[in-house]
């Protein structure tokens, strides 16, 4: 398992290979709707890989337009899910189209994943999901069915790799703030 | 509209009540059950009722069912799958999520709350201690007209003196901060927020995010019912004052280290509009004392520190869905207090208390697990709840302040779990439902 003695050590690279399944075994923390998968050098994060409905890839394309703008127009309207970075995939095995949607982020994904459903529903990104087989419909109001699709469909990774292992993207910003405030006092003393 | 006369009261209203007693009970035989529920039913106060006649009442009572409660009764099987997932495992089942390790880990709870044979809760408030014995009289003479119910276990309730106001036994003021149901007829006060739709609270209206859905079934027995999560937390009032010695020198420093834990001074003044000094006046009144926000009031926690306990219960402007999150607390405080000065005297004392919500899962554990247990709450990387969080001693505490803040390490535990069950609290007519299974069959 991690060796969470040095977790706060950002100088040093680290690596993390993750058993088969994505747990270790003898440290699973139970979550409010499951197991935890564990924190890496490369902070939580998720890879759901799910088949499209035939016929729906021009709604992937248009959805990633929506959300361009909606983060465009609310710069925060991710804030509370913690993340570090969002990737979207398209791609293709024996004709059939498959969607990949992997985060990087500082809280595990069972903690605020009622807020992550109500994002869902304000920004749009429901319409994506909702063209993979097997979504539930009544995802709306029954988190416990979405989150269920969400742990169906993610594959966990079996090995992680962090520059600036564990540091939570609110660190880095207050770093640059700091940076940029060390900055202006400087142009000030001149 | 709500349907005042068929929801339990205590969903609605507090009562003005200086004692009480918890009775925990098992039911052996469906039959028995049924009897005591349909006699017990018939002292439970609707939330009209309860309002109607306040003024000449000595006593209310307030009946609640675990799941392995609900089976025990009769519920058809196919009908209690239809009830939440965390609610059918228990409190007890859900401990790790919920904090309840090490010292708060349910095999060390003391009023077999824990056991699946626990099956029901009857809560009795009462004007005085003359009332309480004389209920506990007659329900002792239910009990034994009920073949197969059990006690299992009980608590004893009293409100610590002085009376003029609710507080705990570490001295803070409580009830300050209730979220108010939109229909109940209440007025939130200043800084409250608006009225919350019903179905947040209670099964069968509609909630912030719309329609009610996935209620439990049949709709007879889940409408007008709620969740109620039980805690009986034990106060560590030796060790409190211990600490704050340890860390205030002077008493006027004793009551800051208090009120940064709590983040309010013990008066109810709350930090953020009295960061400096104690206002007992402005903690008295509900007019002014829950009237402030952190965002743009306090927003790297000079006032209340960013880990307190009221910054993590109800963090106001800092956390997104809010609405979706607040629960009703109802309870008292049990034990003997501790005179100031005395040394611990070892007796157990606390707060039990009741935290309601349609959803244990989003309102309840979520308040558990992310506001109170996780270490990493705002960023602040090694500390929980001061108040109630789970402390093993490895644990700060940061008080944030310029130019540089102070951090206490090794934080005790200043309350430990002693006991907990989920409960549905059903209506009035969910009442009679469950007292009449026996008869359809």
């Amino acid at each position: 398992m991690p060796d969470t003695s040095k977790q706060n050590d950002w100088t040093k690279p680290a690596a993390l290979t993750i058993p088969k399944g994505g747990f270790f075994a003898d440290k699973v923390e139970q979550g409010r709707y499951g197991p935890i998968f564990p924190k890496t050098p490369a902070c939580y994060g998720f890879s759901i890989i799910a088949k499209i409905k035939p016929g729906t890839e021009e709604n992937f394309y248009k959805y990633a337009r929506n959300i361009e703008q909606a983060v465009a127009g609310q710069p925060d309207v991710l804030a509370v899910l913690k993340l570090h970075y969002l990737r979207w995939n398209l791609f293709e095995i024996n004709g059939d189209t498959y969607f990949q949607y992997m985060g990087i982020f500082d809280t595990d994904f069972d903690k605020y994943t009622e807020d992550a459903v109500a994002i869902f529903a304000a920004t749009g990104l429901n319409t994506v999901f909702e063209n993979l087989e097997g979504f539930p419909k009544d995802w709306k109001t029954n988190a416990a069915a979405f989150i269920k699709f969400v742990r169906d469909h993610h594959r966990p990774s079996f090995l992680e790799y962090g520059e600036y292992p564990y540091v939570s993207a609110d660190e880095i910003k207050k770093a640059l703030k700091v940076k940029a405030a060390l900055g202006h006092m400087l142009d000030q003393m001149q | 509209m709500l349907d005042f006369d068929d929801i339990q009261h205590i969903l609605l209203t507090r009562v003005p009540a200086l004692t009480g007693r918890y009775e925990f009970l098992s039911f052996r035989s469906a039959a028995g059950g049924r009897a005591w529920v349909s006699t017990i039913m018939e002292k439970v106060h609707s939330a009209q009722a309860m309002r109607e006649s306040v003024d000449k009442d000595k006593r209310w009572v307030t009946v609640a069912f675990t799941w392995n409660g609900l089976r025990a009764l009769g519920v058809d099987e196919a009908l209690l799958a239809t009830f939440p997932g965390e609610f059918r495992q228990g409190m007890a089942a859900r401990a790790e999520t919920l904090g309840d390790t090490g010292m708060n880990h349910p095999d060390n709870w003391v009023d077999k709350t824990a056991s699946p044979d626990l099956h029901a809760i009857v809560i009795l408030f009462a004007r005085n201690e003359e009332e309480r014995e004389r209920c506990q009289a007659e329900h002792d003479k239910l009990l034994a007209r009920c073949e197969g119910v059990e006690r299992l276990s009980a608590l004893e309730l009293q409100a610590i003196p002085p009376f003029t106001h609710a507080h705990d036994h570490f001295g803070y003021r409580d009830r300050l901060s209730q979220p108010v149901i939109e229909g109940s007829g209440e007025e939130p006060t200043p800084g409250s927020g608006a009225p919350l739709k019903a179905g947040e609270f209670i099964l069968g209206y509609p909630d912030e995010d719309g329609a009610s859905a996935n209620l439990p079934q049949p709709e007879i027995l889940s409408r007008n019912g709620s969740f109620m999560a039980y805690r009986r937390l034990q106060e560590h009032v030796g060790s409190f004052r211990d600490f704050l010695r340890a860390n205030g020198s002077r008493p006027e420093e004793r009551e800051l280290v208090a009120a940064k834990l709590m983040g309010r001074w013990r008066s109810g003044a709350p930090l953020v509009l009295s960061p400096d000094k104690d206002d007992p006046e402005l903690g008295a009144d509900p007019q002014r004392n829950n009237n402030f926000n952190y965002k743009q009031m306090d927003p790297h926690g000079y006032a209340a520190p960013l880990g307190s306990h009221i910054r993590r219960m109800n963090p106001r402007d800092t956390a997104v869905n809010m609405n979706r999150r607040r629960m009703i607390r109802r309870g008292a405080t049990y034990g003997p207090p501790l005179p100031e000065g005395a040394p611990e005297d070892g007796k157990e004392r606390g707060i039990a208390a009741f935290v309601i919500c349609a959803s244990l899962i989003r309102q309840f554990e979520f308040a558990q697990n992310v506001w109170v247990n996780d270490k990493n709450f705002h960023e602040l990387g090694n500390e929980r709840d001061p108040i109630i969080g789970n402390q093993d001693g490895t644990l700060e505490f940061k008080i944030p302040k310029r130019p540089i803040r102070k951090k206490i390490t090794g934080l005790p535990a200043f309350t430990t779990v002693r006991g907990g069950a989920y409960f549905f609290l059903p209506g009035l007519k969910a009442l009679r439902y469950l007292a009449a299974l026996g008869n359809s069959q």
